[in-house]
């Protein structure tokens, strides 16, 4: 099947930018997804450093109440378009997945780099309109303000549609691969549960953002034409609008979360040199929050005048998802007991995950009551809550499973010692930005305002304070990588002794990932039974 | 090697046919049963367009089983496409949901304070 | 006769590689299903609100032209699943002769589509603030037609991404790229075209067919 593969890198294998350009090779395209997605995350982190300067004290301290609105509409555009939905599946999944799979490629490697291009052309829209003055709509558009401004509203409606095509392809391609692609001694159930975390996302990915394609178009519609949908003037109704934008965007986090718990079931097996616990309790989890994902998006919606029939259908609902997720946390826990647990940089960032992502999720039973959530909704404790969960969770295990596989990636070691002051850092400042917002949240303090109430100045003065210290936690994080590549010593092929498949091939791997096809002998978690070499 | 050896399924010329008379036929039947006010015979609200739906949905099955190949293909290309009119179906009902009772809250609004509550016990607080 | 058929490096064989084409386009379906989808959600959602406007509004739709439009793509389904069937017994002219038939029905859909287009646009029967016609009671009979053109105009689209694909596979097979060994393009394109199909076969009913 292999003839004369080259048994070079892929790094050292046709260099030169146009073959990066024009590659169709997933390792070169998840590393140009990783530079663009890395940017993003510099550009949403600055935007948000904007926000809480303007938050370290009341009143208007360094810009308008309009420049405030929008620092953080469009901190929130990047982060959500540009940064989180496409991290962890465009970036390493694409990476790792086939070789995952034991395949030498995606299904569609053409459509993958098709994939890239259509994000590009998206993040270029979403910039521009940021040189524009971006819009202070808050990243969820609502109508009718959203359907009248004068502003770049289009463009990034326009943007947030073709980074929404970027994420059908990448969705269409995994779901594809791990159905047809996988060698013949990967099973469903004995593949690594990364591909189940990621098969999932894929599934809520092709179902969920063609809705907010149809949405973005519907406003663009309602602004070019005045066609009246969401215009209560017209005979229309503003909140059909929240219908279908939420009908995508809590699917959305969703598409969030998986892949990130994805990479924690990976971390949590390999540095606790043990069988990970309940691989089907885990496997059929994802999927089961994939699908009562879809049931509940009426809860960002329960003071938006809904009739009060969907908004106690859509809470009770809201409980049902977090079984799962409740499910799989039990699982990560029982896979440590009794485990050889080594705390290297990724395990780090997996414990922070446990730890960072309960309490998000807990925090989001709060606002799923519906009686409580009528306090809490447009509140600081939303704002803390869905950190918690996106960043304290999706984030941290990001950049955690970055560390894991960034030896295979890019055949360097990062220094272990800045990588695990990296760690604690972002786990101290972030503990210390969105804590106190919690607290400033379910004491009043309502999010979107540049300023606020004498009584929330300390929660908000440790949160700026915070976010300063998790500025500077990432330039550590970004450093030492950056390091790695200049002068980071040559990684071996499985440095952190893991039993799944992507660690057996060359160290980084080669174009064809592999020079024969692999025997599968093991399952990725079986070290009880095998030794590793 | 042949690419179609294990799979390929020829489908025999009159079921073309046949599924597309089949399809013609019921696009008449179709319209002329909407001419016919089934809500008045039957006594229930919306028949003409439930009729409408089940002759439509016959008609794109027949479309998807025979057109599509469904019938002679893995059956999970049938649960790829199920699973996408499901997940359609769950975001029309539960939007229905909410647009089909708006309004209702006025009827708890108008309800009368239970003026054994205790709030109401205290000198201070004045009647509404 | 050259052929575009090799088998990609990173398919183990042929058939997987056929069958991964299929899925792809099954899943690509599905979005265009949830497309669509989104304005049916409008749709239902207003056409609950003004029952009496819907009803009265869709009579100034031409049922007859409808009618002929449906029997049109009905007809254009059959015809690619037959050229489909006509390259899987490697007869590539026939094959060629059924798309040709196929892509001139879909202009057809979209002559007639123009013509109703047309009347309605020199009526004043537009969408939303556009909307100038007197003769609809009911409340904001513009409703109606923004969900109208919105659904039809969207399929529209689609029967031009549909041509277009047709005329590609159609060229491909001139040249002779197909055979009874390798017909894939022709069946995942065959696929977009009965989804444009199932589309109208509800959109038909649910705008012209309102009782």
């Amino acid at each position: 099947m292999n003839a004369n593969p080259s048994t070079v890198s892929y790094l050292e294998d046709k260099k030169g930018i146009w073959n990066w350009l024009t590659t169709v090779d997933h390792k070169k395209i998840g590393l140009m997804y990783l530079v663009l997605i890395l940017g993003s995350f510099l550009v949403g982190g600055i935007l948000a450093m904007l926000v809480r300067l303007e938050l370290i004290s009341p009143g208007e301290d360094f810009y308008s109440a309009d420049t405030y609105n929008r620092f953080f509409t469009m901190h929130g555009v990047v982060m959500i378009f540009l940064f989180i939905i496409p991290s962890i599946p465009a970036a390493l999944g694409n990476f790792v997945l086939p070789l995952m799979v034991g395949a030498k490629d995606v299904a569609f490697p053409r459509l993958n780099l098709a994939s890239w291009y259509v994000y590009v052309v998206g993040l270029l829209l979403a910039f521009w309109a940021l040189l524009y003055g971006g819009v202070d709509t808050g990243w969820t558009f609502y109508t009718p303000y959203s359907s009248e401004i004068q502003g770049p509203v289009a463009m990034i409606g326009l943007a947030v549609f073709i980074l929404g095509f970027s994420s059908i392809l990448t969705g269409l391609n995994f779901i594809v691969t791990i159905h047809k692609l996988r060698l013949p001694g990967i099973t469903w159930f004995n593949m690594p549960l990364f591909l189940w975390g990621m098969y999932a996302t894929a599934i809520i990915q092709i179902l969920a953002t063609p809705v907010i394609g149809i949405t973005m178009v519907l406003l663009l519609f309602e602004r070019l034409s005045g066609i009246g949908i969401f215009d209560p003037s017209m005979g229309g109704d503003p909140v059909l609008f929240q219908h279908f934008f939420w009908f995508y965007s809590h699917p959305a986090v969703y598409i969030m979360i998986l892949p990130a718990m994805a990479i924690v079931s990976e971390l949590i097996s390999t540095f606790s040199h043990k069988k990970i616990f309940g691989y089907k309790a885990i496997a059929y989890s994802s999927v089961a929050i994939a699908l009562i994902s879809f049931l509940v998006w009426g809860h960002h919606m329960f003071t938006s005048g809904q009739s009060r029939f969907a908004a106690m259908v859509f809470s009770f609902l809201t409980f049902g998802v977090a079984i799962p997720s409740a499910i799989k946390v039990f699982n990560w826990l029982a896979t440590l007991y009794k485990g050889s647990i080594s705390l290297e940089t990724p395990m780090l960032y997996g414990l922070s995950f446990l730890f960072l992502f309960t309490i998000g999720g807990l925090t989001g039973l709060f606002l799923g009551t519906l009686a409580v959530d009528v306090h809490l909704h447009d509140t600081y404790f939303v704002v803390a809550h869905f950190h918690y969960v996106m960043f304290g969770g999706t984030v941290v295990a990001f950049i955690g499973g970055l560390h894991y596989w960034w030896p295979k990636m890019v055949g360097k070691m990062f220094n272990e010692t800045w990588g695990k002051i990296g760690a604690v850092l972002v786990f101290l400042g972030f503990n210390f930005t969105f804590m106190p917002q919690f607290i400033a949240g379910f004491r009043g303090m309502p999010r979107r305002y540049y300023t606020y109430g004498e009584e929330f100045t300390v929660y908000n003065v440790l949160s700026s304070l915070g976010a300063f210290l998790l500025g500077i936690a990432f330039v550590i994080v970004g450093i030492n990588l950056v390091m790695s590549l200049i002068n980071g010593k040559k990684a071996s092929k499985n440095p952190w002794k893991s039993l799944s498949l992507e660690w057996e091939t060359q160290t980084p791997p080669i174009t064809e990932n592999f020079e024969v096809d692999p025997v599968i002998t093991h399952g990725p978690y079986d070290y009880d039974k095998v030794e590793v070499q | 090697m042949s690419e179609n050896q294990h799979t390929t399924h020829i489908t025999p010329l009159w079921i073309y046919f046949a599924v597309g008379g089949a399809l013609l036929v019921l696009t008449a039947v179709t319209v002329g049963v909407s001419f016919i006010d089934f809500t008045s015979i039957f006594g229930v609200s919306s028949m003409n367009f439930a009729v409408a739906m089940i002759i439509a949905t016959i008609k794109a099955t027949l479309v998807a089983l025979f057109f599509m190949h469904l019938y002679s293909d893995s059956k999970f290309y049938s649960l790829t496409l199920l699973s996408g009119i499901a997940c359609l179906m769950i975001f029309i009902v539960i939007t229905l949901l909410d647009t089909n009772f708006r309004g209702k809250i006025y009827e708890i609004e108008g309800q009368p304070i239970e003026p054994a509550a205790k709030i109401y016990q205290s000198e201070n607080v004045s009647d509404q | 006769m050259s052929s575009s058929f090799h088998v990609a490096h990173h398919f183990s064989d042929a058939e997987q590689q056929r069958e991964s084409a299929k899925l792809g386009m099954w899943v690509f379906l599905l979005t265009e299903i949830l497309l669509f989808g989104g304005v049916f959600v409008a749709y239902a959602v207003f056409r609950v609100w003004y029952p009496d406007m819907f009803y009265n509004a869709h009579k100034a739709l031409d049922v007859t032209m409808g009618t002929v439009n449906t029997a049109v793509l009905i007809v254009s389904s059959l015809t690619v699943a037959l050229g489909i069937r006509e390259i899987q017994l490697g007869r590539q002219k026939q094959c060629t002769r059924y798309l040709l038939a196929t892509i001139v029905l879909a202009c057809v859909f979209l002559v007639i589509k123009y013509f109703e287009y047309a009347h309605k646009i020199h009526l004043g029967q537009l969408p939303g603030k556009f909307y100038t016609f007197d003769g609809i009671a009911g409340t904001n009979p513009h409703v109606f037609f923004s969900i109208y053109f919105l659904l039809t105009g969207i399929h529209a689209f689609h029967i031009l991404i549909g041509i277009s694909l047709l005329t590609w596979v159609m060229i491909k097979n001139m040249k002779g790229h197909f055979s009874a060994q390798y017909f894939t393009p022709v069946e995942i394109t065959g696929l977009y075209w009965h989804l444009v199909d199932l589309i109208w076969i509800f959109l038909f009913p649910l705008l012209y067919l309102i009782g």
